[in-house]
């Protein structure tokens, strides 16, 4: 076990999202948060990404617990969000750029992050001309460009082209094939069948 | 370090690209200042007595323009979510965001003042310490002005909010700043009030950056 919960709950506004969660990944692993809207999928996730804290339980890494040492876990992990954070005056290179760069990487790693995901011809466009599922890509460049222990995904596929869902699963594979882990809150099913599935259903609080 | 100076120029490239909002915050400070002999008459004395206070005041109420957007647009994109999670801690962004806020709004205002004051006749005394004082109070109330932005972030009417919660707070810089070029043209030495500002300074910055992070911590939850 590299990265595993216990007890995990998460209270959203006087509501008990889920409660006694529990997950173990080891290296190479990846789980698949499955279950219906509102049922907490991306709520696991920021709170996995340590953005919100939980209301009960611990979250560690096998060298020690994350609230000892936040930021050893921010530099182990990759977030991507619904929200693209792609910035409209910047060109697409130069706003992966930025984040690789706050990451310890340079122009290469950049450029090899926009050729994973196919977005080399499109480097020179300022970001308020992309579409919906090229902002998608750009947002999932980063994954490519530095690397990152923990891949934490929020429905990574919505908006992505058929070939763009092809090259985000072979990024997930050499990423799990190197020792790399990953969470991925999905309602499509992406053919990830040595994955671990975490059912949200059956942490729901009961009703009442 | 170089995170905080990679922070900056993330700032500093975005600022470029959108000079025009730094633009209007220092059109906005030159059309209050002319206002004022409109409405109180063009008698030179008068001016040029009330040259100090009305930079000062038209500034601050310039620089408030521009604290709304200091987090919103980061805040509304997923950005901010990223910045948080990056290897730098949210109190050296915020650090950046401040300091980002004074190179590209503050300096301007700065540079704009001595034309203001030329206008309503300020005694040739008081363009030193009317420079001097500035330089000191702009960084404080860059960083003030950020706490009140990460304190307001996700609020409806969130730049009203940060105006009344803000304004208040930069009343020592508005007192001190006045009354060291008041003194410098009255004879007295401005070094006492140029000390107070650094000393407001001083504290802002050990305080503002992390009052700032806490506040961000909150809006992301």
């Amino acid at each position: 076990m590299r990265f595993f919960g216990q007890g995990l709950s998460c209270i959203r506004g006087e509501r008990i999202v889920f409660a006694g969660l529990g997950f173990a990944l080891s290296p190479g692993e990846a789980a698949v948060l499955a279950g219906r809207n509102g049922s907490g999928k991306t709520s696991l996730l920021r709170l996995m990404a340590a953005l919100t804290p939980a209301a009960s339980g611990t979250l560690s890494w096998d060298d020690g617990p994350v609230a000892d040492n936040p930021e050893r876990h921010r530099r182990r992990l990759h977030y991507v969000g619904h929200l693209d954070a792609v910035k409209p005056v910047l060109s697409v290179r130069e706003n992966l750029l930025a984040w690789v760069r706050l990451r310890g990487g340079g122009g290469d790693a950049a450029d090899a992050g926009l050729a994973r995901f196919g977005l080399s011809g499109l480097a020179g466009i300022p970001g308020r001309y992309l579409s919906a599922g090229q902002r998608r890509r750009l947002s999932l460049a980063r994954l490519a460009a530095t690397p990152a222990e923990l891949w934490l995904l929020d429905e990574p596929t919505i908006a992505l082209d058929r070939d763009s869902v092809a090259a985000l699963m072979a990024a997930l594979v050499s990423h799990r094939a190197g020792g790399g882990m990953a969470v991925i809150a999905t309602n499509v099913a992406l053919g990830l069948e040595d994955a671990a599935t975490i059912d949200m259903t059956g942490y729901a609080a009961p009703a009442g | 370090m170089t995170a905080l100076v990679l922070l900056i120029r993330r700032e500093l490239q975005l600022a470029l690209r959108q000079a025009g909002d730094s633009a209007v915050v220092v059109l906005f400070f030159v059309l209050a200042a002319i206002l004022f002999p409109f409405g109180v008459g063009p008698e030179p004395n008068m001016l040029a007595r009330m040259a100090p206070g009305v930079v000062w005041v038209t500034a601050l109420l310039a620089a408030m323009l521009s604290f709304e957007r200091l987090f919103a647009p980061d805040y509304e994109d997923g950005s901010l979510e990223l910045l948080a999670l990056g290897p730098a801690p949210l109190a050296l962004v915020a650090l950046a965001k401040a300091a980002a806020h004074w190179l590209t709004t503050g300096l301007p205002l700065l540079i704009a003042a001595p034309l203001i004051a030329l206008l309503y006749g300020l005694p040739k005394e008081g363009y030193l310490p009317l420079v001097a004082t500035m330089a000191l109070g702009a960084p404080t109330v860059s960083l003030i002005g950020t706490v009140g932005a990460a304190l307001t972030l996700g609020a409806r009417r969130g730049g009203v909010l940060l105006s009344l919660l803000v304004l208040p707070l930069v009343i020592p810089v508005l007192i001190f700043g006045a009354a060291g070029i008041e003194a410098a043209i009255a004879g007295f030495p401005a070094r006492p009030h140029l000390m107070l500002l650094g000393g407001l300074l001083l504290g802002a910055l050990v305080i503002g950056p992390w009052a700032s992070a806490a506040a961000l911590r909150q809006a992301l939850e």
